[in-house]
């Protein structure tokens, strides 16, 4: 047999028919993770037709995109929020689905509570009706985002079509500086590869500097190749993944476990596999990052300044970087660090993991959240926030003048009230910064959770690099 | 799904690169839980100022675009959210052909299954159109997904290229779903030999 790469051993694990003539794939999926944004008019579809969900048992539900970060014992405001809540809500009753709802220990962001229960294994495939969902490939597993329509096809048939995606090796060697965190690497790698240098492909993140994160940061690196194009963003597991696994709710125990754990050890890039194309890139030299412009990869080190739309050669990159700096009301040559957001965010599937907000309290412990700056704290789901209250966290961010909220997507992409009024300008440690994501003529700038605190502090972005941190 | 044979529409040219789907359909309108009715939402933030009057400059708020069905675009369009209400909102509006030289992957996949034919161009063959369509007044183009062919009004003719089985769902208006189902033993049979890692044991806690 030829050497094969950790993504095409996946993939032939899974496949269950294939077309003739390079078509697409009929593959199988272990786990289906939805949420009550994309899936009512699946479910719609399955009752015109009279169809029934085939594996209500590998199917998992939560709510997360429209939910409300405030007070839960207060009902939902927004009319529009509640009808597709309780849609979910009666879906899941009808076709038999584990719902974690509103009111469970176990709700929050789907991509945060999926490895949290153990749902998400090295070696499975994992679809979600949400581009994010990338970030389940921190452990080995071929998670990919899906449409609307996918769902319903995943609901009736456990299966879904896809065209072999080709694979792209990201090989990040060296470590990064103190200060130069996941999310830094991400954004680093975004702007060398633009938006669209992963379309069409699933990328294998590799070298000493990605085997050398944690599980959570990990996740923060694959939860945005969809920034970069790429159908999906694969780590190969190892036993950083396997600790993290081990006695989670919905993972193998006892026999099952030393089988599985014989089994995931095979899940690595054989030597010799080859890629269609590999980037490498030297964390030795990664700098803090800090976006400027209305896509992830106008982004630039927290030490440079915004960029003059005349210096790029494409036009259309050009036109585009002129439309951003006026978006964004940003001249060009502005120093970054003179850059003062109204807003600070931290949260989202990118960021809003024990490990990130832990990060981020120890900048802010015993100093301010600067008197302009209004600034949020949103867990990425009830036993994030759980542990966090546990470590006295919450009381770190609400002194230093934070907002600390309950679990869900949040000011992300600003479908609950958590959002920017217009012109109004935000750290974010979220993942996109396209226009009006956070709220309409709202202004992004993406950044790691520690840069995103120091900028809260000081009302201003900062080199967090030089910034004592207690603790 | 209707099927898709041939088709012939006004061109529309949004001159962008990285169309992303949150401008197609901002997320304020993500919450109707029904396929329909997200056409006036269609490129809300790019049509309307803030206190809701019409952008001139936006090209759909043009009268010689008003009736467009044809949407010309620039690299990487879809990029972004998994959203289908991308796809329902410019299908809504009355979009059944998109042309540009590349896509976001899942908004392709997503375009399929509505009955929306995305179809690729060279960069230099896409910009010709953008050239033609802002010159010529009612520029409108004849689609034959049969013959994989792009008419002009010159009586010119533009090849592009379909993967064969989506090409044929579209023809045929095939629901997917019914397809997948016709290989009902193989994935029986595929089932039948899941690991235990595969499968779900719920543990009582």
């Amino acid at each position: 047999m030829p050497t094969r790469t950790l993504f095409e051993k996946i993939w032939g694990n899974h496949v269950i028919h294939e077309e003739e003539g390079g078509g697409p794939s009929l593959i199988w999926v272990d786990r289906h993770l939805i949420h009550e944004v994309t899936s009512p008019q699946a479910f719609d579809g399955l009752r015109l037709t009279g169809r029934q969900v085939r594996r209500p048992d590998l199917t998992f539900a939560t709510v997360d995109h429209n939910v409300q970060t405030t007070d839960r014992s207060i009902p939902i405001q927004d009319e529009i929020s509640k009808k597709q809540i309780e849609a979910l809500s009666r879906n899941c009753e009808q076709f038999g689905i584990t719902y974690f709802d509103l009111t469970s220990p176990n709700q929050g962001i789907v991509h945060v509570i999926g490895p949290e229960l153990g749902l998400t294994l090295p070696g499975l495939t994992i679809m979600c009706g949400d581009s994010h969902t990338s970030t389940h490939g921190a452990f080995g597993a071929l998670a990919l985002g899906i449409g609307t329509s996918e769902v319903e096809h995943v609901l009736a048939t456990q299966c879904l079509w896809l065209q072999k995606p080709k694979s792209l090796e990201v090989r990040v060697n060296g470590s990064p500086p103190r200060g130069v965190t996941a999310k830094d690497i991400i954004l680093s790698i975004i702007g060398h590869l633009k938006t669209a240098g992963g379309t069409g492909s699933v990328i294998e993140y590799r070298g000493d500097a990605i085997t050398a994160l944690s599980m959570e940061e990990r996740m923060t690196v694959c939860n945005m190749s969809i920034e970069c194009g790429a159908r999906a963003g694969l780590i190969a597991p190892d036993e950083t993944t396997l600790h993290y696994i081990r006695g989670r709710r919905y993972a193998p125990r006892g026999d099952a476990w030393t089988q599985a754990e014989e089994k995931w050890h095979e899940l690595q890039t054989e030597p010799g596999a080859t890629f269609h194309e590999t980037v490498q890139l030297s964390a030795d030299k990664m700098k803090p990052q800090v976006t400027w412009g209305t896509t992830p990869a106008m982004v630039t080190d927290v030490t440079g300044s915004v960029p003059d739309p005349q210096d790029f050669q494409d036009p259309q990159m050009r036109s585009a970087a002129t439309h951003a700096l006026k978006y964004m009301a940003l001249d060009p040559g502005t120093p970054i660090q003179s850059i003062k957001p109204d807003r600070v965010f931290i949260g989202s599937c990118t960021n809003s993991r024990l490990t990130d907000l832990v990060a981020a309290s120890r900048i802010i412990k015993g100093r301010k959240v600067a008197p302009e700056v209004r600034a949020m704290v949103v867990p990425g789901s009830q036993l994030v926030k759980y542990q966090a209250e546990t470590q006295g966290l919450d009381r770190v961010f609400k002194e230093a003048g934070f907002e600390w909220r309950e679990s869900g997507c949040s000011m992300c992409l600003g479908m609950n009230p958590d959002i920017l009024e217009p012109g109004e300008r935000c750290a974010s440690t979220s993942n996109r910064n396209f226009e009006g994501r956070q709220g309409y003529q709202g202004r992004t700038h993406l950044v790691s959770p520690i840069m995103a605190a120091a900028a809260a502090v000081a009302g201003h972005f900062v080199d967090v690099r030089d910034w004592e941190i207690s603790g | 799904m209707d099927p898709f044979r041939e088709f012939t529409g006004v061109v529309v040219p949004l001159d962008r690169i990285n169309v992303d789907t949150d401008q197609i359909i901002p997320k304020q309108f993500l919450k109707r839980i029904e396929r329909t009715g997200f056409g006036p939402y269609l490129f809300h933030d790019w049509r309307l100022h803030t206190d809701g009057t019409p952008r001139t400059d936006f090209v759909l708020n043009q009268p010689r675009y008003k009736d467009g069905t044809i949407l010309l675009s620039r690299a990487n369009f879809g990029c972004g959210s998994s959203r289908e209400h991308a796809v329902w909102a410019l299908l809504d509006h009355g979009f059944r052909v998109l042309a540009a030289p590349s896509y976001g992957d899942i908004f392709y996949n997503n375009c399929f299954k509505n009955g929306v034919l995305p179809i690729t161009l060279e960069e230099t063959l896409i910009s010709q159109l953008f050239d033609e369509v802002t010159t010529q007044g009612g520029y409108s183009l004849r689609i034959d997904l049969e013959t994989q062919t792009i008419h002009k009004p010159s009586g010119q003719q533009l090849e592009f290229r379909i993967d064969p089985f989506r090409r044929r769902c579209l023809l045929e208006g095939l629901d997917d779903i019914s397809l997948t189902l016709l290989r009902e033993e193989k994935i029986r049979s595929y089932e039948r030999k899941l690991s235990p890692v595969q499968s779900i044991k719920v543990m009582r806690l």
